[in-house]
């Protein structure tokens, strides 16, 4: 590289840092109003001189990345629709069928680089260095368990582990208990919506077969027995269940997150979800801010509008459990027709902590391929 | 076969040039060699190494010791089921095919049709094919569907779809083409002028095949059967495109280990597991080349 080339470099780098300070001391004029600067570092919307300041901030910002939110999943499409009409920001919404894993590889440091993640429990606990903590308004309503306790990472929204099905397919038109499944009549109908070895849903869906056959989340032996005797019925479909499978019939009884399972009420009439009484084990997802969000402001916007209870209720039309879902129904703020609309569970849920994640993985793995094969 | 000492070929070898001390003629072959060598050899040279190696780096024999668990030994005698079945079936169904068709017109229309139906269909593998036994005698199969209504259940009590009769059926589908297609040469080799020696010696069609034409098919035959083994022995994409949760065959537990998140992943064992499969599909080509050099001394 030629001097010339190093001196120009050295203007455009110097141009940019008059820029950046330029744009800090518009917005920092007040202490009622929400920097740039201090924006990055707020805590809360306090923190930033209040919720009109952070609205104006954000407003300013006009942009706000998110990545990996299928328009179908939980609501997603509406509620960046409602955001974007509300408060006239963008969102540019990348790779929707991304993972979670996917979502933390973004953070490339570019302007292009996601504000805000949505991302499940393991990818959360394993990137905590790469978020800033952040706590919303409502922050006293999400259960203490259900948090990281300065906000590097908070749950959103989840819901239970439950066997869909299409009834159409089923002797007598429902699944009463899960022992029904190693019935005569469900020859190569049962199916895992995820490999078990490799799906945090799959192997959801074997804790779950396990507390419901005398297991507990500390020893899933019972639910890798279970589906072997699946397999050894001739009732277990060895295909990963998606909509298409669920479509074409080929996987009519599915282990799957209960919201993700309301979908297939389009392509199958009648599409029922049950989930057992006695196994009602609990998933969610969090919400993160990227350490380097490109729109600071605009990503704890996003926050407070989803952990509002209009955001909450928007879930909750998608099929998923709002996390606020508790307090909200105490305060009578819930949507009661959405509520109503999701799989009725009866029994107290249970969710597996990251350390009973990690030992059920470690049995799947080692035990997985030899029961169903 | 293959006509040794081809003029044309030796003509292109010999240095155009007078004088030239080194001869260039290997320079046409270098691209082959290189190719070769990129993607033949580099590659199991990199699987060799890798299997005797553990994450760290350190030299090792476990990987191959953890091919001893029971359910990888299952998973080599579901592999070598489906390829040893599929492989006599197809080289039975396919000489009984590819017979048929040399009987024929040589310029006939059935001949042209079956070769180069059996051409596309050898190569039909992976997603298509997967897809098109789904959509036929899978559970929702329109053909299944069609049967069942008619009072045949072709499953009965069990559904063999996704075991392994249902693979072996399903390799079937280009196994018969391939032996048409590798053993048909064979077939053409047969004079008829043999049959008529043995009529007009007083000999029967049993005398015919028993001594004259089995001994001299029977090392193609067998040739072709170890081709179409390794054929089947090492196919993956239909597998990984039909069975996508929890079935045991070598080539999804390799992919297994290999794509599994952060603990699963063991790409030493894997390597260990393909190392493996490579020794078998080496065992079974040097028959196949034996057999085939013991052929083409009869048969040109």
């Amino acid at each position: 590289m030629s001097w010339r080339y190093q001196i120009r470099g050295l203007g455009v780098a110097v141009a940019t840092l008059l820029l950046v300070a330029a744009c800090g001391s518009t917005g920092g004029g007040g202490s009622a109003s929400c920097s740039e600067s201090t924006a990055k570092t707020a805590t809360s919307a306090t923190a930033c001189g209040g919720m009109d300041a952070l609205v104006t901030a954000a407003k300013a910002e006009g942009q706000l990345n998110v990545i990996a939110l299928p328009p179908d999943w939980a609501n997603y499409g509406a509620i960046i629709t409602a955001f974007q009409s509300k408060y006239g920001i963008t969102v540019n919404s990348a790779n929707p069928n991304g993972s979670s894993q996917d979502e933390v590889n973004a953070f490339d440091g570019t302007s292009n680089a996601p504000d805000v993640v949505d991302v499940g429990q393991s990818v959360a606990l394993a990137n905590t260095a790469k978020f800033t903590p952040y706590q919303v308004a409502t922050w006293s309503d999400i259960p203490a368990g259900a948090k990281e306790s300065t906000g590097l990472w908070f749950n959103d929204y989840g819901g239970y582990m439950g066997i869909g099905y299409n009834p159409a397919k089923v002797p007598g038109g429902v699944i009463n208990s899960i022992q029904d499944l190693l019935g005569s009549g469900f020859k190569s109908e049962v199916a895992l919506a995820g490999d078990p070895t490799k799906s945090n849903q799959g192997l959801n869906g074997v804790i779950m077969a396990a507390v419901a056959n005398g297991g507990s989340l500390d020893d899933v032996s019972a639910g890798v027995n279970f589906f072997h005797q699946l397999k050894q019925k001739g009732n277990y479909v060895p295909v990963v269940g998606t909509d298409a499978t669920v479509k074409a019939g080929q996987t009519p009884v599915l282990f799957e997150w209960d919201y993700l399972s309301t979908s297939h009420g389009k392509s199958v009439p009648n599409w029922k979800i049950f989930v057992p009484s006695t196994a009602i084990i609990g998933g969610y997802y969090s919400q993160a801010i990227n350490k380097a969000a490109p729109h600071p402001a605009a990503a704890r916007l996003w926050e407070e509008y989803l952990f509002s209870n209009e955001g909450q209720n928007l879930w909750l039309k998608g099929g998923a459990r709002p996390v606020r879902m508790a307090a909200m129904t105490t305060a009578g703020a819930v949507d009661s027709a959405a509520a109503a609309a999701l799989p009725a569970v009866k029994g107290t849920p249970q969710v597996p902590s990251g350390d009973q994640t990690t030992k059920a993985s470690q049995y799947v793995i080692a035990n997985w391929s030899a029961a169903v094969s | 076969m293959i006509a040794a000492g081809n003029p044309a070929v030796d003509n292109a070898a010999r240095p155009l040039t007078g004088g030239r001390r080194f001869s260039l003629s290997w320079l046409g072959a270098a691209p082959f060699f290189a190719y070769v060598g990129l993607f033949l050899l580099l590659p199991t040279a990199i699987i060799v190494i890798g299997s005797f190696r553990t994450l760290d780096g350190s030299v090792t024999l476990s990987n191959f010791s953890g091919i001893a668990k029971p359910f990888m030994a299952r998973a080599f005698t579901n592999s070598l089921g489906v390829s040893v079945v599929s492989a006599v079936g197809g080289a039975v169904l396919g000489a009984i095919l590819a017979y048929a068709v040399v009987t024929g017109n040589p310029d006939g229309l059935l001949r042209r049709s079956i070769m180069s139906a059996s051409g596309v269909l050898a190569q039909f593998g992976g997603v298509a094919l997967a897809f098109a036994f789904i959509a036929t005698i899978g559970t929702t199969g329109f053909v299944y569907v069609f049967l069942k209504s008619h009072g045949l259940d072709i499953y009965g009590n069990t559904v063999w779809f996704y075991d392994p009769p249902g693979i072996t059926l399903i390799y079937l589908y280009f196994q018969i083409p391939l032996m048409v297609l590798v053993f048909l040469p064979a077939l053409d080799g047969i004079r008829p002028q043999w049959r008529e020696a043995t009529e007009s010696l007083g000999g029967s069609t049993w005398h015919y095949w028993r001594y004259v034409a089995g001994p001299l098919l029977a090392p193609a035959f067998l040739g072709c059967t170890l081709l179409l083994f390794a054929n089947a022995f090492s196919a993956y994409a239909t597998l990984s495109a039909l069975l996508t949760n929890g079935s045991n065959y070598v080539p999804l537990q390799i992919q297994a280990l290999l794509t599994g998140e952060t603990q699963q992943s063991q790409p030493g064992l894997a390597q260990a597991l393909a190392v493996t499969m490579v020794m078998i599909v080496v065992v079974v080509m040097s028959l196949y080349t034996m057999l085939q050099r013991r052929t083409s001394k009869w048969l040109r």
